[in-house]
């Protein structure tokens, strides 16, 4: 296991962090989050054209980079700082990583190389508005009518999904329950039968909608009723994903919050004098190495294929929830009453931070599937 | 060997052909203990991290640990550089004249000499510089007279790193001085300090007229203050749980005189720390005695427990991540400086754990306690993991002064003579 990132490898997040300060300053994050849609086409083409950024995971028969897990981690982390608005998660992690793990390879060729290149963007619909983070709450079903399968049922909370050109669907076969008799599909944006509603979310950086399906044509992709697994792997992925999203946020805000600290004057000299502040930021800091040291772990584990993965995966992303979200209350405290106004920038994190709390499951979620993964009953 | 060859690093696969050839060639069980270490310092292999000229051989951290392994492979004795002694032996290594480091250095790993840390006093804890031991030039002599306090193994040590005030009219970090003191002496008194759990792990040690020697004092007259910050920040990279400076490794039962000899050495020296485990707080016990006490099932319980899991790996981790920094030459992050900070959570954290574990049988110790009392010494040990080398408090003060590059509070820069600072009244 390797715990510290190749010279390469820092040169690379240095590549990144210098060009998403410059393209994803909080101006640019505010003008676009007031968008219905939360990203804008030509920008989103322009970092795929500039970066490859879609396909850093991605093998290069596909059109990717060939890189693994330990940079799509570096590359999350960096946009989690800047809070770049973009469907990176939804396309680059949650619907490539689905197609790579379930497809066949004729439906790889035909799919990847275009969300690769940023020409199309995809989402992944799983979650249901009873809002279970895993295969047992899929009640939405699949049915093959004249050899073609239409879809019936709700998917709720699916990032970028009013936007999205292409929609990867977990669904279930009719009568079937649990991990059995699920199913990956794709589904145009624009199919009929499918209704799409954006909805209002906490965080405006990240845009969630609600998807109802009423017969929508939709194709099989992978193997009918195997989707399990795949699904499995999939959310493992992306609960490391946003775990490294997460930190770089957290990591962010403490910074930010350490140099309004050095600057603002209470009683006559700066804040960052008072121990109560150094305390708090030492804190700070203790908390997001900590959280850091997992994410990093959990991607190095990815890479390597660890044998607990599924642990380590969830061991993430139960300490980003609690040190991204406990990062941003300091984030607010530090500053007082500013720090609690719309002009200031501190909440556009502080919603990111409470919503990638809940995303893919929440830290109580996943501390037991921790446990239950490495067999602790 | 060409200049150009010595100035390479060598390869992990040539240092491990090296030591293995020459363990092969010179370990023999029936030497005497200190025979054996002087031919390992000899050879450089007993502290491979050490300067060349120091009986090492400046290789990286990575590399010692391969020698390190080998050397316990073939059930070979190490030389002997752990806690105390290493503190003494990297402060003399970077403030030590030729003199000081040839006549200390070697008898510390050969085990001859062993050591203790006179720093803190009743009356400056957390505020080391306050000390209050005074050492006075009278002829050709330092005088010492004061006191000193938590100093582990002052009993039985050969030796002291003895901070004292040399200069009362300085501010109070220019007027101390850094001594070694011989601890075998009539102006030493040591008397045990009794602990919360009941151990007896530290000594208040008394100085009546004690005496240093000239050649003693360790760097500049006034200076002490200096190189006291380099034990302290040996000992605190120790304090992460990793370090060499908990106790050792109870020797395998291995026969032959060479082995006799090193049990004894380290019943002696391992004493004081039988409890060290316990005031980590045992995070190795919790799941197998949640399994059996079937809490295992209890959910409220199995957060916890989880909670307790993620923050022990996260800190392992944390410090992995700062050794491999370390070892790649790279210059230390944040994560170099949070060891002990988070040493203190996970102690505090597995405290918890066990309690719910245990329940009513939390109440109880000894024989009647559960786990033959280890949990009960679990239980009244971890408050001093948050105190001990260094407060909590002061660790974040460290964090955010230095790692962090926050103001220091006003008014803790004190430039008044240390005469007339406030101090403790110490009955």
């Amino acid at each position: 296991m390797q715990f510290t990132f190749t010279s390469e490898q820092q040169e690379y997040r240095a590549v990144l962090r210098r060009y998403f300060a410059d393209s994803s300053p909080t101006t640019e994050v505010r003008r676009l989050m007031e968008t219905e849609q939360g990203w804008e086409r030509d920008r989103w083409r322009d970092l795929n054209a500039q970066l490859g950024l879609c396909g850093v995971h991605v093998p290069e028969p596909y059109g990717g980079q060939g890189f693994g897990m330990v940079e799509l981690g570096i590359v999350v982390e960096e946009m989690g700082r800047a809070l770049v608005c973009a469907p990176y998660f939804a396309s680059a992690v949650l619907a490539t990583t689905a197609i790579m793990n379930a497809a066949a390879e004729a439906q790889k060729d035909a799919l990847l190389p275009s969300l690769v290149a940023g020409d199309a963007v995809a989402t992944l619909a799983f979650t249901e508005p009873n809002g279970r983070w895993d295969a047992g709450g899929v009640e939405t079903t699949a049915v093959a009518v004249d050899g073609a399968f239409r879809l019936d049922g709700v998917k709720s909370f699916v990032l970028d999904g009013a936007a999205a050109d292409l929609i990867v669907v977990l669904a279930r076969a009719p009568g079937s329950s649990g991990e059995e008799g699920l199913s990956f599909f794709t589904v145009r944006g624009e199919a009929d039968g499918l209704t799409r509603r954006a909805l209002k979310s906490l965080d405006p950086t990240r845009k969630l909608a609600e998807l109802t399906f009423k017969g929508a044509p939709a194709e099989l992709l992978g193997e009918l009723g195997k989707a399990a697994e795949p699904f499995a792997k999939t959310l493992r992925l992306a609960a490391i994903a946003l775990a490294n999203e997460m930190v770089g946020g957290a990591d962010r805000l403490r910074e930010d919050a350490l140099d309004y600290a050095m600057m603002r004057v209470q009683f006559g000299r700066p804040i960052a004098s008072f121990q109560s502040m150094k305390h708090k930021q030492a804190d700070m800091l203790l908390e997001v190495e900590l959280a850091k040291s997992a994410a990093y772990h959990a991607a190095q584990a990815a890479a390597d294929d660890a044998a607990d993965l599924a642990a380590l995966a969830s061991l993430a992303k139960a300490a980003a929830s609690e040190a991204y979200l406990q990062t941003a209350i300091h984030a607010i405290q530090i500053r007082g009453g500013i720090g609690f106004t719309w002009d200031n920038d501190t909440h556009l994190w502080f919603k990111r931070a409470k919503s990638s709390e809940v995303f893919l499951g929440d830290a109580t979620l996943h501390r037991e599937r921790m446990m239950r993964a490495w067999g602790h009953r | 060997m060409s200049e150009a060859a010595t100035m390479t690093a060598p390869t992990e696969e040539a240092v491990r052909a090296e030591v293995c050839a020459w363990l092969d060639a010179n370990w023999d069980p029936n030497l005497g203990l200190v025979e054996w270490r002087n031919r390992l310092i000899d050879a450089g292999w007993g502290a491979p991290t050490w300067p060349k000229a120091w009986h090492g051989r400046d290789l990286p951290p990575a590399l010692a640990a391969v020698v390190d392994q080998e050397i316990r492979r073939v059930g070979a004795v190490n030389v002997a550089r752990a806690g105390v002694r290493n503190l003494a032996a990297q402060t003399l290594l970077a403030h030590g004249t030729d003199a000081q480091k040839a006549a200390f250095l070697r008898p510390s790993l050969t085990g001859e000499y062993s050591w203790c840390q006179l720093f803190s006093e009743p009356g400056s804890g957390s505020d080391l510089a306050g000390a209050m031991t005074r050492a006075e030039l009278k002829g050709n002599r330092w005088i010492v007279n004061g006191q000193k306090v938590w100093t582990t193994s002052a009993h039985h040590a050969d030796w002291g790193l003895l901070l004292a005030r040399t200069n009362w009219d300085a501010q109070k970090h220019q007027g101390l001085s850094y001594f070694l003191l011989n601890m075998h002496q009539p102006g030493v008194e040591v008397r045990p300090l009794r602990q919360m759990n009941g151990h007896a792990s530290f000594n208040q040690v008394f100085f009546t007229d004690a005496e240093v020697l000239p050649e003693h004092l360790i760097g500049e007259l006034g200076g002490g203050w200096a190189v006291a910050t380099t034990t302290l920040m040996h000992e605190r990279r120790g304090a992460d749980g990793t370090g060499a400076a908990a106790g050792r490794e109870p020797s395998a039962p291995r026969q032959g005189r060479i082995h006799d000899e090193e049990r004894a050495e380290a019943a002696v020296a391992n004493e004081p720390y039988t409890w060290y485990p316990q005031r980590a707080g045992r995070v190795d016990l919790v799941l197998e005695r949640a399994k059996a006490t079937g809490k295992i099932d209890d959910p409220v319980v199995r957060q916890e427990i989880a909670k307790l899991l993620i923050l022990a790996r996260s800190a392992e981790w944390t410090a992995r991540r700062a050794r491999a920094a370390q070892v790649q030459g790279r210059p230390q992050g944040p994560e170099g400086s949070l060891g002990k900070l988070a040493a203190s959570h996970v102690a505090r954290a597995a405290a918890r754990v066990h309690t719910l574990i245990s329940g009513a049988d939390a109440m109880l110790s000894g024989a009647d306690g559960p786990e033959d009392g280890i949990i009960a010494e679990i239980l009244i040990s971890v408050p001093a993991v948050s105190i001990a080398g260094g407060t909590d408090e002061i660790q974040r003060n460290i964090i955010a002064e230095r790692v962090l590059r926050m103001p220091k509070e006003p008014g803790s820069s004190d430039d008044r003579p240390f005469r007339d600072v406030p101090k403790n009244v110490v009955g």
